[in-house]
């Protein structure tokens, strides 16, 4: 299944460069048998596969079957599987969902897409009350495999009722497993693990991301490859400082490790591909071995995904902190209109940056300069 | 008063007497005057209550219709009138056309979702209305905006995201609010803008009969779509603002799609006229593609509504010539629906029957046409020149209260520390 070949130029013998070239499986690899794939491309063909593999998954939501998806990601689905397992449906959040939860009561396995997360604020009594709940107040007796899906977080220019991060208000629920890819492996991994899983998954995607194209191994693209959920992954190893990330900010973070890197910090990403339950033993083994901490999210501050990983660090691993955590999120406004101020409301490649050297007792700014 | 039901067919519901006498035996648990069932409360005093008012709401009610055509032929405008619609839908439609070019220039940026098609609508009914009246509306707002009466600078600087916007750059095309002109937005989620309209209905009602403002008679208008009246928010709404008789007109801009949704298929019964009288109020359906017809429809809801008689559900069937948005490649519809509806332009047949009765002449409307180009020209350059928001406008706004922001290390309040607003928001 592993499929690594290796390549090795006997180095004794004459000629002087001694080569292993992992054709498959190191996603850092960027050698040009490894295919590319966009996380769009990605989550299709695990919807794709999971339909075909099991006739109970079907999916519902404002314009996945004649429109191919208002971001394109169901494309192709109905043609493929019929209007009875991809369903189009009116423009009412709480009453589909409210549907998608009953379906998955008595054994189907819904999965239902909201257009973006911001519309699952009108279908969130469904999502907290009965789906997450209802396994607890059961006693067991009823499991609810479903899988609500969509693009989470700020986007472009689309104002503030648009660009809400919902990653930590799903993830304070007890009952709900919360996930949020980066890459196109994670998305296909992570996406079909949700679709198998017997409970209710929140899976927040990225609107930016999906057209962002990954280098994926053979093993990914196998149909059965899956990714357990609960799991963080060291996108970068280091030695200096971690830095723990989700979703698009991997992208901006491993950006601003490689300009650390050039001023002789060595920092270590963690994207952590699975908000509840958090990996919390790898974030504290990363902050074990480096001794600090900065967590960098795009929602809102208080109450955040990095409050609860500070804290967490906190209580397990204070004694080995060598300076205060960092915590970099959205500004605690809601999201400006304005190109300009948008920008400001973010957090950008800089701001890590800064967060870093701080951390590192490098002294700069607490703010950006004008 | 009566115009409107005289020249019309119209569907009416059995009234509650009929009802009542024709049924049998076993429904009498539902007979509100029979005073032996406990249907309507255990206390005996709540029981004498409602059934004395039911009483009296059987003898007072009015047959509540659904009412389809209800406009055969126009009715006469005069040349004052007729000009000053021309001018508000081709501000509407000129307006629209220069944002899609700057959407394309790059000057404009995120959603932008443009009204081409549907501007009998906003002009029938909004121009009827005086300034203290209020106009909610969804994402397709900048129409609403502009004959509201908000001039098309703001508008345009508020797309561009320029601080001398309407909303200073922080809205931004689906968030246009003004106070002065009583727009009270722009929401994003659909169904999200009706239950806000009933309220300021609520209080115009509450200000006239509890804070006792006897001339305080404020409409509100509430436009949605057709995709809207599928969401539980209308119903509930519509219940409501029947219940309480409010000054509120929902009008409905049936334009047939939701995105790429048809309305047939999300629909089981798409004739969402009729889903008012289900709740006690009537419902009108008129072609939204003609403005007299829906601005005499208009008149009748709105002076229902300011003689408080409660709200009206009237249904325009209407048209968007663009997509859903400026992102929206419009794949689904068909193109002869598009050109059927393009041939019903609101702007054309206004012109043409405007020049047929001799109520203006081409000479007229071609200089209002001039004049709207160079407002629109005017409005692109000043949101061109206009400043951006300055870095300090990041936190202003969030809260009334300018303590909102709370305690700093330091002991003081954050908003009293000069440098809180500068840098990136680092609260």
């Amino acid at each position: 299944m592993w499929g690594i070949i290796r390549q090795k130029v006997a180095a004794g013998g004459g000629s002087p460069v001694a080569r292993i070239r992992p054709v498959v499986s190191n996603l850092r690899n960027y050698s040009s048998a490894v295919k590319q794939m966009m996380v769009r491309e990605a989550l299709n063909s695990a919807l794709d596969e999971e339909m075909s593999a099991d006739p109970k998954v079907f999916l519902m939501g404002e314009e996945v079957g004649e429109y191919q998806g208002a971001y394109k990601i169901s494309k192709g689905l109905l043609e493929k599987y019929g209007p009875e397992r991809v369903l189009d449906t009116p423009i009412t959040e709480a009453g589909f969902t409210g549907i998608g939860v009953g379906a998955a009561y008595y054994g189907l396995k819904p999965v239902v897409e909201f257009m973006t997360f911001n519309f699952s604020m009108q279908a969130i009594d469904h999502i907290i009350n009965s789906a997450a709940k209802s396994n607890y107040m059961s006693s067991g007796q009823i499991s609810v495999p479903i899988v609500f899906r969509g693009p989470n977080g700020a986007a472009a220019g689309v104002g503030a009722q648009h660009s809400h991060c919902y990653a930590a208000w799903y993830a304070s629920v007890p009952g709900l497993k919360v996930l949020s890819p980066y890459s196109s492996e994670d998305a296909r991994g992570l996406l079909k693990a949700a679709i198998r899983d017997p409970d209710p998954v929140v899976f927040l995607e990225n609107e930016l991301l999906y057209g962002e194209s990954f280098p994926v191994s053979a093993e990914v693209l196998d149909s059965s490859f899956c990714l357990p959920i609960g799991k963080a992954k060291i996108e970068r190893e280091g030695k200096d400082v971690t830095i723990t990330a989700f979703s698009k900010i991997v992208g901006l973070s491993l950006k601003a490790a490689e300009i650390l890197a050039k001023e002789g910090i060595s920092a270590e990403v963690i994207n952590l591909r699975s908000i509840r339950p958090l990996d919390r033993s790898t974030i504290n083994a990363s902050v074990r071995k480096t001794n600090r901490l900065v967590t960098v999210e795009e929602g809102f501050p208080q109450h955040g995904v990095g409050a609860e990983i500070c804290a967490s660090v906190i209580e397990e691993s204070f004694g080995y902190l060598d300076a205060p955590v960092e915590r970099i999120a959205g500004a605690d406004v809601p999201m400006p209109y304005a190109a300009n101020l948008e920008r400001m409301a973010v957090p950008q490649v800089e701001d890590i940056v800064r967060a870093a050297k701080r951390a590192c007792y490098r002294s700069v700014p607490m703010a950006a300069a004008a | 008063m009566a115009t409107a039901y005289s020249s019309a067919k119209f569907v009416q519901p059995l009234s509650l007497n009929s009802t009542i006498n024709g049924r049998s035996r076993d429904n009498s648990l539902f007979d509100p005057l029979k005073t032996g069932t406990s249907f309507l409360g255990s206390t005996r005093k709540l029981r004498v209550n409602s059934v004395h008012s039911n009483q009296g709401n059987v003898r007072r009610r009015l047959p509540v219709v659904a009412v389809s055509e209800v406009v055969k032929e126009k009715k006469l405008i005069t040349k004052q009138e007729g000009l000053e619609l021309y001018e508000d839908m081709i501000l509407g439609r000129s307006f629209e056309d220069m944002c899609a070019q700057m959407y394309y220039r790059g000057k404009m940026f995120g959603f932008v979702h443009l009204y081409n098609g549907q501007e009998a609508v906003s002009t029938g009914f909004i121009k009827l209305l005086k300034k203290e009246d209020s106009v909610v509306s969804t994402y397709r707002d900048h129409v609403h905006a502009l004959s509201k009466g908000v001039p098309a600078r703001a508008v345009m600087s508020e797309l561009f995201g320029k601080a001398t916007g309407c909303c200073r750059g922080q809205g931004g095309s689906m968030h246009m609010f003004s106070k002065e002109h009583n727009l009270l937005g722009g929401f994003a989620f659909i169904g999200e803008g009706i239950p806000v309209a009933t309220g300021a209905a609520f209080t115009s009602k509450y200000r006239r009969e509890v804070l006792k403002e006897a001339d305080c008679d404020h409409v509100t208008l509430a436009f949605f779509g057709d995709g809207t009246c599928n969401n539980g928010q209308f119903f509930e709404c519509l219940n409501m603002a029947a219940l309480w008789k409010l000054p509120i007109v929902f009008v409905v801009e049936n334009n047939l799609w939701a995105i790429g949704m048809s309305h047939l298929r999300a629909t089981s019964d798409p004739q969402i006229y009729k889903k008012g009288p289900a709740f006690g109020m009537p419902g009108f359906h008129v072609d939204g593609m003609d403005v007299l017809k829906v601005r005499e429809v208009a008149k009748e809801a709105i002076e229902r509504a300011r003689r408080g008689e409660g709200p009206t559900l009237v249904e325009c069937e209407t048209y968007r010539f663009r997509g859903h948005s400026l992102a929206d490649p419009d794949e689904l519809r068909d193109p002869a629906e598009k050109a059927r509806y393009a041939a019903r332009d609101p702007i054309t047949a206004l012109k043409k029957y405007l020049i047929e009765s001799s109520l203006a002449s081409e000479a007229e409307l071609k200089a209002i046409e001039k004049k709207i180009d160079e407002v629109v020209e005017d409005a692109v350059e000043f949101a061109d020149e206009s400043a951006p928001p300055p870095r300090s406008q990041l936190l202003e706004n969030v809260f009334a209260d300018p303590k909102g922001f709370g305690i700093g290390p330091d002991g003081r309040y954050r908003c009293e520390d000069p440098k809180f607003t500068e840098g990136t928001a680092h609260v």
